[in-house]
C-alpha cells in the first residue's frame, strides 16, 4: 500500500485515468447498446473494435506514415486524423454489420435460445481475432505520431496533454450526438421500441432486423473512434489489443447499467480513474483486480448496476 | 425434411473438413527420403512457441536453427538431417502433449528447445525420460539445471548472471543514482528483475510491476510513477513487446531516462513498436557477444533465407544446431551417443563458445554479457562488455 | 410470419412428443428394452477405453488421431474437457446459472494440489502428501471457492452473473500471478503424479504414455456422470430447472432458490476441481499462465455447442473443444501448415455448428420442449 504515492500522483493519474476511460467508455456503448436491444453480450464486439486499430494504421501507412515518422504541421495532423478517423469508423461499423449478418441474424431467424448467441458471437471473435493474428504474424503495429503530445494546461504537478483532451472532448461528444440520435430521432425512437418491447414495436411497424443492424452499426461506429483514440494514446496495436480492453468495456457498461448509454460513459470514466488509483496504491499488477471487486461491490448493493439498465426505459 | 437435410449437411461439413485435412496430410509424411552418405537420415527437432502470443521468440530460434540444417544439408549435397518442428505455443499446459508426440518419432535425435522456462519445466522430464539430448537457447531459468535433467543442456548464461551484470552496467557504466526497477511478472523478467533491484540497493528509488505481454497496454500508472520518482533509468523485466509499449509511452509522456532491459528486449520489434527515435539509447544486457565480432555470414544468410534480419536468440539457437550437427557427424548418430558427445564439446559458435557443466550449464568462465544499445537505425549495437565485478 | 414457420425447424414433429419417441438414433434407443440399453452403454464405454488405440484400426484410425499432439496426451486433455464441460453443464444447463469463470475453479483444484504436494510449496515442509491425499483437500478448497462465488451473487441475474464470474477467474488468475505464495509464472514443480506401479516397480502414471491418466479421468468422468444423472433426476434436478425456468415462479412455489443455487456451485465447482486435481497430477507443472479467460470460454462454447443441459451434449461438446484444434495440427492445405489457422477455423466451426444446430450437436429434450412451449407465447416478428 503506498498512500503517499497515490497522493502525490493523484492529479496526473486521475487526468491519464479519465483518457483512458473515455476510451473504454466509447467502447463500451456498443456492449450496451447492443445488450439493451437484444439483450445479449456481443463477444464479437472486441474484434469490431480491434479491426478499427487496424484500419486507420493501414490508410496511415498508404500515405508513407509509420512509427519512425516525423510529426505532421497542424493541416496534416487534421488530414490524417480526420481520415483516420473516417476510415476506422467504416472498417468498425461494416465489421459490426458483418458479426451481425453471420453470428447473429441466421440465429435469429431459427428462434435459436441466448445462449446460442452467445456462443456464435465467441466464435466470431475467435475466428475474427485469430485471422488477424495470423496475417500480423502476431506482432505489434506501432502507430505514427500523428499527433505529438504536449502539454496545454498545467495545474501544480498534473500535465494535460492536447491528445488527453482531444480524447475526453471528443467521447463527451460523441456520447452526447448519440444521446439526441436515439432519443431526438425518428430511427432513435425504432431503437427504444424494439429495445421496450420488441414484439410490440414489430406490430407497430418497426423494422426489427433494421432496428438491430442499426444498433450494431452504432456500436461499430463508437468502436471505431474509440480504436483511433486508443492508437494514440497506446501507441501500438495487436490482433488481440480488444480482448483485454473489451473486458474492461464490458466491465464498465455493467457497471453503470447495461443497456444504459450514460451509464457506459460514467462506468468507463470510472473505471478508467479507478484503474489508475488501484495502480497508484497497490502496485499496477492490481488493475484489473481491482476493477473487478468493485465491480463486485456494486453489483451486491446494486444489482443492476449504478444507473439501472434501459435504453429508453427501465425493465420491470 | 428440410431439418434432416440441414442435420446431414452438417455432419457431411464437419466430417469433410476433418477428413479431407487429414488426406492432405498424408502427403507431407512421405517427404522423399532423400538421405544418403554417411550419418544421414536423422532428424534433429525444434521444439516451442510457433503460434500463439509468444511465438515471435520462437520463430527467431527455429528460423536460425534451420538455417544451421539447411548449410549443413547444402554441404552435404542432400537432405541428410531433417527438421521437424513442433509447436508448444509456449504454453506449458500443452507441451507435453506434444512433447511426447516428439519422443514417438524415433529418428529425432535432439532437440533445440523449449525457449521457455515454463514449457521447460512440463515436456523437459518427458525428453529426459526419452533420453534425447536438448539445448535450450533462451530458457534461463536456474532451476532448470537443479532437477538432476542429464539431457539438458543451457546455450546461454541463467538469470544469476544477466542480472548481476545489468546492475553492474547501471552503476558502474551509467553511473545512474535514481533508478526505478519494473517487471512484468513472468518467472524471467521478475528473476532478473528481483536481482537487480537487490544489487541496486539504495540507488532503487522506485518499483512496479505490470501485467505480462498482451495482458496490459495502458501503462499510464507505472509511467507517472517513474516520472515523479525522479528515477533517471527504468529497468524493466520483460519482453520486448511490452518494453516497446513502455518506451513509447514513457516518451510521449516527456521523460527523458534511459530504459534498460534484458535479452529479452534486445529484439527490433522494440523500436517497430516505439519508433526508432524513441528507441535510441534504450540498453539492453544480453548473455551473448555481438554477431559482428564472431565474423562470418550469419548475418547476412539469415536475412537472404528469411527476409527479416535475425532476432534475439537466433545465433544461439544457429549456434545449438551445429553443435548437433558437430556431433552428428563424429559419428553420434543415437541419443544416448550425442548426448554424451554433449558434454565433451567445446565449439567455438557465432555467438559464444559452448563447453557444457555436468548439470548442463554453460562453462562459468565462458560467460560474457554484453550490454547493446538501439540506435536510429532500430536495430541493436553492441556497446560494451560488462565486467562484473564479483 | 410465413417465412418463420418454414425456417424455423424444431426437433421432433410435435405428435410424436407423447412417447419417447422422434426419430433418429436417439428415438430408437429411448424405445428399446432395458437390456439392450445396458448392453449399449457398456458397449460404448468399453469402446472408450479403448481409444488410445484406435489409430491401430486400418483406414478410419489414422483419420481420427492426432498429429501434432501425441495421441494419448490429446485424450487425456479431451477427457479433463469433458469433466469442466460437465461440471459447467450443471451450472449453465441444469440452473441456467451463466457462467464465464469456470476455469477459476479448475486453477483452485490445481493449486489446492500443488500447494499440499509441491516441494515449491510454502507449506510442504508441513504437508509434502502424495497426490492422493492431497485430492480430497483440494476438492473441499474448491467447493468452498464454489459458495464464496455462489453467495454475494445469489442476487445477480443472468448478465450480470456471467460479468461477475468473469471478474472472479480474473481475480483467482491474478492473485495466483501477483502474489509469492501461488508462485506465478514460476509455477510449482515436481507435482507428484497418482499413485501405483507395475510389477516392475516402474510407476504405472509416468510421464512418457498418457494411457493411464486418460483411463483415470474416464473412470472419473463416469463417476461423475452417474452422480450428475442421480441428481438431474432427483428434487435437486428439478429444482435447477424450475429456477432456470423462472425463479420469481419457483420461490413462489416454494423452491429454495438459495440453497439449490448454491449447491449447483458447489457440484459445478466440485467437478472442474476434479478436472484441476487430474490436471495437476498428469503436468507434474503449474503456473498462472494455464489459467487464462479464454479457457472458460471455450468450455462453456463446448457446453453450448454440445447441448446445454444434456449429458451427452456437454461430452461430445468438451471433447469437441479439445479436439477440434488439436486435429487441425500437423495438417497442411495447399502447402501451407493449418495449425496456424487451427483456432480461426475452429471460430467458424463453432459458428456454423450453431447455426445449423442451435440447440447443440444433441439438445437436450427437455428444453426442446420447454422451447417449443414458450414458441408459442412470442409473436414471431419478423
Amino acid at each position: 500500500m503506498n498512500f503517499s504515492g497515490l497522493i502525490n500522483d493523484f492529479g496526473p493519474l486521475t487526468v491519464t485515468g479519465l483518457a483512458q476511460g473515455a476510451i473504454i467508455a466509447l467502447f463500451a456503448l456498443g456492449y450496451t447498446l447492443v445488450y439493451g436491444v437484444l439483450r445479449l453480450i456481443n463477444f464479437a464486439h472486441s474484434e469490431v473494435f480491434m479491426i478499427g486499430t487496424f484500419a486507420c494504421l493501414i490508410v496511415w501507412g498508404w500515405f508513407g506514415l509509420d512509427q519512425n515518422s516525423a510529426v505532421p504541421s497542424f493541416g496534416g495532423m487534421l488530414v490524417y486524423m480526420v481520415i483516420g478517423l473516417v476510415v476506422a469508423i467504416i472498417a468498425s461499423g461494416l465489421t459490426a454489420l458483418f458479426v451481425e449478418l453471420v453470428a447473429y441474424r441466421p440465429l435469429r431467424q431459427r428462434n435459436a435460445p441466448p445462449l446460442a448467441f452467445l456462443i456464435t458471437a465467441i466464435g466470431a471473435s475467435l475466428a475474427i481475432s485469430e485471422i488477424v493474428g495470423v496475417a500480423t504474424h502476431r506482432n505489434q503495429r506501432g502507430v505514427p505520431p500523428v499527433i505529438s503530445a504536449r502539454t496545454v494546461i498545467t495545474i501544480g504537478d498534473t500535465h494535460i496533454t492536447n491528445l488527453q483532451i482531444l480524447i475526453v472532448v471528443l467521447a463527451l461528444v460523441m456520447m452526447f450526438a448519440l444521446d439526441r440520435f436515439i432519443n431526438g430521432t425518428r430511427l432513435g425512437r425504432g431503437i427504444r421500441a424494439v429495445a421496450q418491447n420488441p414484439d410490440s414495436a414489430a406490430l407497430m411497424g418497426v423494422n426489427k432486423s433494421r432496428v438491430i443492424s442499426l444498433v450494431f452499426l452504432l456500436g461499430g461506429l463508437m468502436a471505431g473512434i474509440a480504436a483511433v483514440m486508443y492508437d494514440l494514446k497506446i501507441g501500438v496495436t495487436r490482433y488481440d489489443a480488444g480482448f483485454m480492453l473489451g473486458i474492461d468495456a464490458f466491465t464498465a457498461a455493467v457497471l453503470g447499467g447495461i443497456g444504459n448509454l450514460r451509464g457506459a460513459l460514467l462506468g468507463g470514466f470510472l473505471l478508467g480513474v479507478l484503474q489508475n488509483y488501484a495502480a497508484g496504491l497497490f502496485g499496477s499488477e492490481w488493475l484489473h483486480a481491482a476493477a473487478f471487486v468493485l465491480l463486485i461491490l456494486i453489483l451486491l448493493f446494486r444489482p443492476t448496476g449504478l444507473l439501472g439498465e434501459s435504453l429508453g426505459r427501465a425493465r420491470a | 425434411m428440410r431439418q434432416v437435410l440441414a442435420r446431414a449437411i452438417g455432419g457431411v461439413a464437419i466430417i469433410g473438413l476433418i477428413a479431407g485435412a487429414a488426406a492432405c496430410n498424408k502427403s507431407s509424411d512421405t517427404g522423399g527420403d532423400t538421405a544418403s552418405g554417411s550419418n544421414c537420415g536423422y532428424k534433429l527437432a525444434f521444439f516451442g512457441a510457433l503460434t500463439g502470443s509468444a511465438a515471435n521468440l520462437g520463430v527467431n530460434i527455429e528460423q536460425g536453427f534451420e538455417l544451421a540444417v539447411d548449410q549443413y544439408n547444402q554441404k552435404k549435397g542432400s537432405t541428410c538431417i531433417e527438421v521437424a518442428k513442433f509447436d508448444s505455443q509456449g504454453e506449458a499446459s500443452v507441451a507435453p502433449g506434444v512433447a511426447r508426440n516428439l519422443v514417438a518419432d524415433k529418428k529425432i535425435i535432439g532437440i533445440v528447445g523449449p525457449p521457455f522456462s515454463g514449457e521447460s519445466e512440463a515436456a523437459d522430464p518427458i525428453f529426459e525420460s526419452a533420453g534425447i539430448p536438448t539445448i535450450t537457447p533462451s530458457a534461463t531459468r536456474t532451476s532448470l539445471s537443479t532437477k538432476g535433467w542429464k539431457t539438458f543442456h543451457r546455450a546461454v548464461a541463467n538469470d544469476d548472471s544477466q542480472g548481476p551484470a545489468a546492475a553492474a552496467y547501471i552503476k558502474d557504466n551509467m553511473k545512474a543514482t535514481k533508478v526505478f526497477v519494473a517487471d512484468d511478472q513472468s518467472a524471467y523478467g521478475a528473476g532478473l528483475a528481483d536481482v537487480v533491484k537487490q544489487k541496486l540497493g539504495p540507488l532503487v528509488v522506485g518499483s512496479d510491476k505490470t501485467e505480462g505481454d498482451g495482458k496490459q497496454t495502458d501503462f499510464s500508472a507505472l509511467v507517472q510513477k517513474v516520472n515523479s520518482s525522479g528515477a533517471t533509468a527504468l529497468f524493466y523485466g520483460g519482453y520486448y513487446t511490452n518494453g516497446g509499449i513502455i518506451r513509447k509511452q514513457l516518451t510521449a509522456a516527456g521523460w527523458k531516462g534511459t530504459l534498460l532491459g534484458g535479452d529479452g528486449m534486445k529484439d527490433p520489434g522494440l523500436s517497430k513498436a516505439s519508433g526508432n527515435a524513441a528507441a535510441i539509447g534504450t540498453v539492453v544486457t544480453c548473455p551473448c557477444s555481438p554477431p559482428e565480432q564472431a565474423g562470418g555470414t550469419f548475418n547476412n544468410d539469415y536475412k537472404t533465407k528469411w527476409g527479416v534480419a535475425a532476432g534475439t536468440y537466433s545465433d544461439v539457437a544457429f549456434d545449438a544446431a551445429n553443435v548437433f550437427l558437430q556431433g552428428i557427424d563424429a559419428g553420434n548418430t543415437t541419443p544416448d551417443k550425442l548426448n554424451t558427445f554433449l558434454s565433451t564439446v567445446n565449439y567455438k559458435g557465432i555467438a559464444n563458445t559452448y563447453k557444457f557443466t555436468p548439470a548442463g550449464e554453460l562453462d562459468p568462465t565462458l560467460i560474457k554479457v554484453w550490454a547493446f544499445k538501439f540506435d536510429e537505425s532500430g536495430d541493436t549495437k553492441a556497446d560494451v562488455e560488462i565486467k562484473t565485478s564479483a | 410470419m410465413t417465412e418463420v414457420a418454414v425456417t424455423s425447424e424444431k426437433p421432433p414433429a410435435p405428435k410424436k412428443q407423447a412417447s419417447r419417441g422422434g426419430g433418429g438414433v436417439r428415438g430408437w434407443f429411448g424405445r428399446q428394452p432395458v437390456w439392450v440399453r445396458a448392453v449399449v452403454v457398456l458397449a460404448a464405454t468399453a469402446a472408450a477405453f479403448l481409444l488410445p488405440y484406435v489409430g491401430d484400426v486400418p483406414v478410419i484410425g489414422p483419420q481420427i488421431v492426432t498429429n501434432g499432439v501425441d495421441w494419448t496426451s490429446a485424450l487425456f486433455n479431451m477427457s479433463y474437457y469433458v469433466l469442466l464441460a460437465l461440471g459447467l453443464n450443471v451450472v449453465v444447463g441444469y440452473a441456467g446459472l451463466l457462467d464465464l469463470g469456470y476455469v477459476g475453479f479448475f486453477a483452485v483444484g490445481a493449486y489446492g494440489t500443488a500447494l499440499l504436494t509441491s516441494p515449491d510449496s510454502i507449506l510442504y515442509s508441513h504437508t509434502g502428501w502424495a497426490w492422493l491425499a492431497a485430492a480430497p483437500f483440494a476438492l473441499a478448497l474448491t467447493m468452498l471457492a464454489g459458495l464464496i462465488l455462489g453467495w454475494p451473487t445469489l442476487r445477480l441475474r443472468g448478465d450480470y452473473l456471467a460479468i461477475v464470474t468473469l471478474g472472479f477467474a480474473e481475480i483467482i488468475r491474478i492473485v495466483a500471478t501477483s502474489t509469492d505464495t501461488l508462485r506465478g509464472d514460476r509455477g510449482f514443480t515436481s507435482i507428484p503424479h497418482p499413485p501405483g506401479s507395475y510389477s516392475d516397480g516402474s510407476p504405472i502414471f509416468g510421464v512418457r504414455d498418457a494411457t493411464p491418466y486418460f483411463w483415470l479421468g474416464l473412470v472419473v468422468i463416469i463417476l461423475v456422470i452417474l452422480g450428475v444423472r442421480n441428481l438431474d433426476r432427483s428434487r435437486v434436478g428439478r429444482s435447477w430447472l424450475a429456477i432456470r425456468e423462472d425463479e420469481e415462479a419457483a420461490e413462489v412455489m416454494g423452491v429454495r432458490t438459495t440453497k439449490y443455487k448454491l449447491w449447483a456451485f458447489a457440484i459445478g465447482a466440485f467437478i472442474g476441481g476434479l478436472g484441476g486435481v487430474m490436471f495437476a497430477g498428469e503436468q507434474s507443472f503449474i503456473n498462472s499462465q494455464t489459467f487464462v479467460l479464454q479457457f472458460s470460454i471455450l468450455v462453456l462454447a463446448g457446453v453450448v455447442m454440445g447441448g446445454s443441459g444434456n449429458i451427452a451434449g456437454a461430452i461430445l461438446g468438451g471433447a469437441l473443444i479439445s479436439y477440434i484444434p488439436d486435429r487441425l495440427r500437423g495438417i497442411s492445405f495447399g502447402g501451407t501448415d493449418l495449425y496456424e489457422y487451427r483456432f480461426a477455423l475452429f471460430g467458424i466451426v463453432i459458428i456454423v455448428i450453431m447455426i445449423l444446430r442451435p440447440q447443440g450437436l444433441i439438445p437436450s429434450r427437455r428444453r426442446a420442449m420447454e422451447l417449443k412451449d414458450r414458441e408459442k407465447e412470442v409473436a414471431p416478428s419478423e
